[in-house]
């Protein structure tokens, strides 16, 4: 049973296998993806698991802490990394990039969907992020 | 068709005006221009105006003049002041009306834009996590553009060089000192590849442009800069935009070039007739990345360009002569009417000393914003 874990449209879900994959949407006819699913994009877009593997497309790293609101994370700031991933034939996404240095990033590298706690703090919740591919087996 | 042009330009000064509101810079804005071309707010048959976080530009009429003047608000982000040009100048070309007034203001906090998810189409999360923040956005884009065109960090320098170097000399500039590159390539990091001095900053500001027929302008004997072209354009399908949570495998196009392509197909001329040109620079790699989208060189060229000088005030084409956003700062709804301002000044030849020297005849300007807007103009003397 797909679970949303966000309390919003579900973009961030949890499969049967125990996984967790992030929700896109899929227009059979013109091929395009979309993510997030937003409300409107439903009449256009199915719902779809997107890859759960792709490469850094390009990256940048997040130096000052951004203004709340929007943002939900602490008061003490640690710089984090962000990129665009790209997972093939699908799209590039958005996310966090996690369990690497600053300098081993680079435009190219294998990377994995994964999760990290949320930012928000509340217990047991958690957003997407990916790492590097080789470090799966750490 | 009526040609329509620029007969009166104001601004107030960009940067910091404490106890100062943003209408009210508007309004120092237009009293301004109505003297440029010695008018009174009387003559004014009609006005577009707006700014993205000041208040409605038409409530300035209690402060001008309770004349009933037609006085239309306009709020569409980044091209807020081209959307009010184009209005402005479709009515007259209409025959319409013969004088009109276009005006944007904004006063906005220090630091960065603090956007809401909900007020761009986009989940709560998208905000909450982190990622809704223009500065992350244009680090990754130019990022990429380097890694595909082969462009160095210190380009990105020689954009802020120029740009501090030119607001020397331009009074409506808010940072007027000339940084040293060595300088900027050691500033801190904010989002790599840029760094601290290769960023605008939210400012306050406001600039006014009184627009009339070629007919009007001659029968008052009123300077005429001729408007070519004032487009605005959103994003095709493809594009790479600001607030994304996602692109298209295929990036194709941008509103840039949608807007530039549909100034040129308008005026008939295309960059290689510009002699200056004004390009949204919210960093130093927009700039870098706007010269090609704008057609003004090919994808790459600007590392050569900018090595040799080519935009620098006495290059072939300057652009950003007074120091573009970086060193003016950026009020959301003024800064597309400051580049206006800047051309039309540059085309008078009442620049000082930052007037280019190549007799300009044909100047350029492109702004560019969330969530995938565009505006540009080309003015002719």
């Amino acid at each position: 049973m797909d679970q949303d874990i966000t309390g919003e449209i579900p973009h961030l879900v949890l499969s049967e296998d125990g996984k967790y994959y992030l929700q896109g949407g899929h227009n059979e006819a013109s091929d395009k993806y979309v993510f997030p699913l937003m409300g409107g994009d439903k009449e256009f877009f199915e719902p779809v698991p997107l890859k759960r593997e792709g490469s850094v497309w390009s990256f940048t790293v997040q130096r000052f802490r951004p203004k709340t609101p929007p943002y939900a994370g602490p008061d003490d700031f640690i710089p984090y990394l962000v990129a665009y991933v790209d997972l093939p034939g699908q799209l590039k996404v958005e996310a966090r990039l996690v369990d690497i240095e600053e300098e081993e990033v680079e435009i190219g590298l294998p990377v994995e969907l994964t999760v990290i706690p949320d930012i928000n703090g509340a217990p047991g919740s958690v957003m997407h992020a990916f790492r590097p591919l080789e470090k799966r087996a750490a | 068709m009526t040609d329509v042009g620029i007969i009166g330009v104001g601004i107030h000064p960009f940067g910091r005006t404490e106890g100062r509101s943003g209408i009210d810079m508007g309004i120092y804005a237009v009293r301004e221009a109505l003297s440029d071309c010695s008018l009174n707010w009387e003559d004014v048959q009609f006005a577009y105006g707006g700014s993205d976080a000041s208040g409605n530009a038409d409530t300035m009429v209690k402060q001008l003049g309770l004349s009933g003047v037609q006085f239309v608000n306009v709020k569409n982000g980044c091209a807020t002041g081209g959307s009010a040009l184009y209005a402005v100048a479709s009515t007259i070309k209409a025959g319409e009306y013969d004088i009109g007034l276009a005006v944007g203001f904004d006063k906005h906090p220090r630091g960065a834009f603090n956007p809401l998810p909900e007020e761009w189409g986009l989940p709560d999360w998208y905000g909450a996590q982190g990622y809704m923040l223009t500065t992350q956005f244009f680090a990754m884009k130019i990022k990429r553009y380097m890694h595909d065109f082969n462009i160095s960090d210190l380009s990105l320098g020689r954009i802020s060089e120029k740009s501090f170097a030119n607001a020397e000399h331009a009074e409506h500039a808010w940072r007027r000192s000339p940084v040293s590159l060595a300088e900027i390539m050691e500033s801190p990091m904010v989002n790599d590849p840029l760094r601290k001095y290769m960023f605008c900053s939210p400012a306050e500001g406001g600039v006014a442009l009184i627009l009339a027929s070629e007919k009007k302008a001659r029968e008052i004997s009123a300077p005429f800069i001729k408007l070519d072209a004032a487009i605005m354009r959103t994003r095709p399908q493809g594009s790479f935009e600001v607030f994304a949570p996602s692109i298209d495998n295929d990036i194709d196009g941008s509103a840039t070039r949608l807007a530039s392509q549909a100034a040129f197909d308008l005026a008939g001329i295309g960059p290689e007739d510009f002699d200056l040109a004004q390009l949204q620079d919210t960093d130093a790699g927009t700039e870098i990345i706007h010269m090609a989208e704008n057609g003004l060189c090919a994808d790459g060229e600007q590392e050569q360009w900018l090595a040799e000088g080519k935009t620098l005030l006495n290059g072939q084409l300057p652009i950003n002569t007074d120091g573009g956003c970086i060193a003016c700062g950026e009020p959301i709804g003024a800064s597309g009417l400051r580049q206006v301002y800047e051309n039309v000044v540059q085309l008078r030849g009442q620049a000082g000393a930052r007037q280019v020297q190549n007799d300009p005849r044909v100047a350029y300007s492109h702004v560019y914003g969330a969530p995938g807007v565009s505006a540009v103009t080309i003015l002719r003397k």
